[in-house]
């Protein structure tokens, strides 16, 4: 099972913090990759927050690639920053010859676009570079958005830290957000796009457990969007629900949980808002869960969110204190990074239920 | 040597043959009274017989007349194989017995097309049984618990709505309805298929009906039952239970008279209309009620006189898929105020995904349903070349109209209803929940539901005497003396009490898959012993 973590704090953290809270969760052959997506950064990136930031994996050839392609396009490099890696005999870690992440200035076309114009650029753009690296195996690209960095590596986590220097806290790698993933890949042959996080126009999502309803959510999803691809995971699936939802149908928030895990008819009959949840259910059966699952998303404005199955499946917990709140699979990781938090408040979500924690760290427990 | 007339037809030559055992039977007559076909009398024979006549033992053979009970020559009396003799007989001293050199397929025809009902008994292939439910929830995630979990068995009825055209106002955190939409019931996932009162007795219609009421109102199962095109009774017009029955209207228009002249006094609506363009059996050949059948409950309730009725091969005022839309489904949702879900059931086909392609492309949002009835569907009467030879098989057809839905984002909103051999071999629920990995919302069955009741006909032609007036066990006949054999309450309980293990069965599979709520389009979780079926299906090759 995958363990997922994600802490939101009042000041920009770094990695480390995010390492300290999913490694205790660490089990058994546990150990297959970390990933993580940092939002609302700070550090290096603090001068490039409006700019979109390109993360990417690849060889030489796969960064001319890019330049060669994001150059055609008209995006203006102003930032680049490539971790030194710190590979030794021993690390357990398939590590890519080369980590970029870039930031940009919009194409010159794009100046007078709106927001939503300028989104689907960096979707498209993304998914182009995708396909152009993907040919030959040239690299992965893991998000192309404003504030945003993914960091994906196959390995045992604590060496993939080692690797990148993760454990250095000095004030290079921060932000507000993070969202993490310590992988158990019960299939071996692992595919780097498979990790969670995975992040869409700035929606970020991870998920623990088995989508049994994979397949039905993934022939759906296919034709609802250009940006659902991929379906290497299918906890890809969430994501895509997620944004659905969320940025494409706008509906509030709390529909998700509704769409995901609709209630049963029974309980359904008793609502003053049957009809518009059975209209729901009927329009987006398709998009339901229905295997062991808890959820961990974070939206473009900085809340972040976590629910699980309609039965309670698979654990998550939530606590904090003044400066952070976390969201994980196992309450040992909130012992580790908040010893001191008043456990009493720790949240463990049921099934019908979906936790949203704002920027100023309230957190609102919302009942389906 | 003696000569033989080899062209007459004797008891070898027809399918069925009589064992009869003459020191057991009491000649109480019952076997002859309860033979519907005639096929069988009573008469004196002259037997060979050892006898003793003596105080003391002496035996002596002796030939001799003798009451007997023996088999009519001829094909005008051919025994079905019902076996209703056997059933009555209490010394079973009786019985059918298969004769499988039977050359009635030949002598038959000197009557012209041989006719009978049931279903197909040459293409009875079991595609379903080389699938298995294969995706074990093992360790990635946990087997559920078919007795303790809940489960939500319901499928939608009616033309569901695209995400996006969902008439929303967001208010606050919330959604609100801001206009009326097609309407959409959810049921159980399984119909009691369209069976006419004409084609069943008034009693197995009855029946059937008493059992879809009792399933609903005690078990909380909402079945609902289709009429067939025969008319319904007034009473249940009237009914409040009319909102447990799906209106049939086919090519006949049969019974519709009464159907709309009762429209002001109904006190609800029906749970659906369904139009009938053809089903599963004799697909394209319309449909028969044979003048035999035609009693004067039967006149009445259909407002026509006692003649063969015939419900043409189309609708014969309708040419296109466009036009049946506009016509027949706006004119049926507004007769019902575009309250009651309005679907469409044709016979699987080779142009089946063609015709659900078009329907889902319905500008008006008013084709709730896709009903297919594959070859292996039953009648009440058929041609049997028909029957064997024309028809096209459910599970392919199925895959393919829901396959051609998810290339274009469409499933779902066009529910997918399939029939034609589900439960043909006594588990329904296997097969329904095969056929909803596969991609249907629910299935429609029919025979199993008479089989429930007590009908004996099956795909190795027994009986399947439907056509015939002289249904044994009094389902498909309008006989008075036969409809009486049917006891309503007791052919009710069966059906219930199937239903429930049904229900029971659906869970015991939902469970190993981990699934509470219906898996339809999972093919994931099949797998297929065949090569052939699981290329055709996209499903995995197991072995």
């Amino acid at each position: 099972m995958c363990r997922i973590g994600s802490i939101k704090s009042r000041t920009p953290i770094p990695p480390s913090m995010a390492l300290k809270l999913m490694l205790p969760q660490q089990e058994g052959h546990d150990n297959s990759g970390f990933a993580m997506v940092m939002q609302d950064l700070a550090g290096v990136f603090s001068p490039y927050k409006e700019k979109p930031l390109l993360s990417l994996a690849c060889n030489d050839k796969g960064k001319q690639i890019v330049s060669d392609y994001m150059d055609k396009k008209g995006f203006v490099q102003v930032f680049q920053w490539i971790p030194e890696l710190h590979l030794r005999p021993g690390l357990k870690i398939e590590a890519m010859p080369a980590y970029v992440f870039r930031n940009y200035d919009y194409p010159e076309s794009m100046r007078n676009a709106d927001r939503r114009e300028r989104e689907d650029l960096l979707l498209d753009t993304r998914l182009a570079l995708r396909n152009l690296l993907q040919k030959d195996g040239n690299g992965f690209v893991y998000s192309f958005w404003p504030d945003v960095l993914t960091l994906k590596e196959i390995g045992d986590p604590a060496d993939i830290a080692d690797c990148f220097g993760l454990w250095d806290d000095t004030e290079r790698l921060l932000s507000k957000n993070i969202v993490s993933q310590c992988r158990q890949n019960t299939n071996y042959a692992i595919v780097r796009y498979a990790a969670h996080p995975f992040f869409l126009q700035g929606y970020t999502l991870c998920a623990n457990g088995e989508n049994t309803f994979y397949t039905k959510n993934m022939e759906f999803q296919k034709s609802l969007h250009r940006g659902y691809i991929g379906f290497e995971s299918d906890s890809q699936n969430f994501l895509y629900t997620l944004h659905y939802v969320l940025r494409e149908l706008k509906w509030p928030i709390k529909y998700y949980k509704h769409v995901i895990t609709p209630l049963p008819f029974v309980e359904l009959e008793k609502r003053r808002d049957k009809k518009e949840l059975s209209l729901i259910r009927e329009s987006l059966a398709h998009l339901e869960i229905n295997g062991p699952n808890t959820v961990i998303g974070l939206l473009p404005e900085g809340q972040m969110i976590t629910c699980c199955d309609s039965k309670k499946l698979r654990p998550v917990v939530v606590g904090g204190n003044d400066q952070m709140v976390a969201v994980t699979s196992e309450v040992c990781g909130l012992n580790t990074i908040m010893p001191d938090r008043d456990a009493s408040k720790d949240i463990y979500p049921h099934e019908r239920e979906m936790v949203v924690i704002d920027n100023d760290l309230a957190v609102q427990r919302w009942n389906q | 040597m003696e000569s033989v007339r080899t062209q007459d037809v004797s008891s070898n030559d027809l399918p069925w043959k009589i064992v009869y055992f003459p020191e057991r039977c009491t000649m109480c007559g019952s076997c002859v009274a309860a033979c519907t076909f005639n096929a069988i009398e009573a008469v004196m024979a002259r037997r060979s017989l050892t006898v003793s006549r003596k105080a003391f033992p002496e035996p002596v053979r002796e030939h001799m007349a003798r009451p007997v009970i023996q088999r009519k020559a001829g094909l005008r009396n051919v025994c079905v194989g019902c076996g209703m003799c056997e059933k009555i007989c209490p010394n079973a001293a009786i019985a059918p017995v298969r004769n499988v050199d039977s050359r009635f397929p030949l002598l038959a025809r000197n009557e012209g097309p041989i006719k009978r009902g049931g279903r197909t008994n040459l293409n009875a292939q079991r595609t379903l049984d080389s699938i298995i439910v294969g995706r074990i929830s093992q360790m990635t995630d946990p087997s559920l618990d078919s007795e303790r979990h809940t489960f939500d068995i319901r499928s939608p009825f009616g033309r569901v709505l695209r995400s996006r055209e969902l008439p929303f106002r967001v208010e606050g955190d919330n959604l609100v309805l801001t206009e009326k939409t097609p309407p959409v019931h959810w049921i159980y996932p399984a119909i009691f298929s369209d069976m006419s009162v004409g084609a069943l007795s008034t009693r197995a219609w009855e029946a059937v009906a008493l059992a879809t009421a009792y399933l609903n109102e005690k078990h909380n199962m909402p079945v609902r039952m289709c009429t067939g095109e025969g008319g319904v009774p007034i009473k249940l017009l009237e009914s409040e239970r009319l909102k447990y029955v799906i209106l049939q209207i086919a090519s006949g228009h049969f019974g519709w008279n009464r159907i709309i002249k009762t429209l002001p006094r109904m006190r609800t609506d029906p749970a659906g209309i369904l139009i009938k363009i053809g089903q599963g059996a004799k697909p394209g050949d319309g449909g028969l009620l044979p003048a035999a059948k035609v009693a004067p409950h039967i006149q009445s309730i259909r407002g026509v006189p006692r003649a063969d009725l015939l419900s043409p091969p189309n609708h014969q005022g309708l040419y296109s898929i466009e036009e049946s839309v506009q016509k027949m489904h706006l004119s049926l949702n507004a007769a019902f105020g575009f309250r009651v879900p309005v679907a469409i059931k044709c016979a699987a086909s080779a142009t089946s995904v063609s015709v659900y392609n078009n329907l889902l492309r319905d500008p008006y949002k008013i084709c709730g349903g896709f009903f297919m009835d594959g070859i292996q569907g039953g009648t009440g009467a058929a041609n049997e070349v028909s029957l064997d030879h024309t028809g096209h098989p459910i599970v392919s057809k199925l895959r393919d109209c829901y396959l051609a839905a998810v290339a274009q984002g469409l499933q779902g909103e066009i529910p997918l209803w399939a029939g034609g051999g589900i439960g043909m071999t006594g588990n329904a629920a296997a097969d329904a929940f095969k056929m909803l990995c596969l991609g249907a919302n629910g299935v429609i069955m029919a025979k199993i539901v008479i089989q429930l009741l007590g009908c004996v006909g099956n795909e190795r032609g027994r009986c399947n005497s439907c056509s015939t007036d002289k249904c044994p066990t009094g389902i498909c006949t309008q006989d008075p003396r036969l409809v009486r054999r049917l006891d309503i309450d007791r052919g009710a309980e069966n059906i219930v009490k199937y239903m429930l293990a049904f229900d029971s069965e659906l869970r015991k599979l939902l469970a190993p898959v981990g699934n509470s709520s219906l898996p339809v389009g999972r093919s994931d979780a099949l797998v297929s012993t065949d090569r052939a079926v699981a290329d055709k299906l996209g499903i995995q090759y197991a072995c």
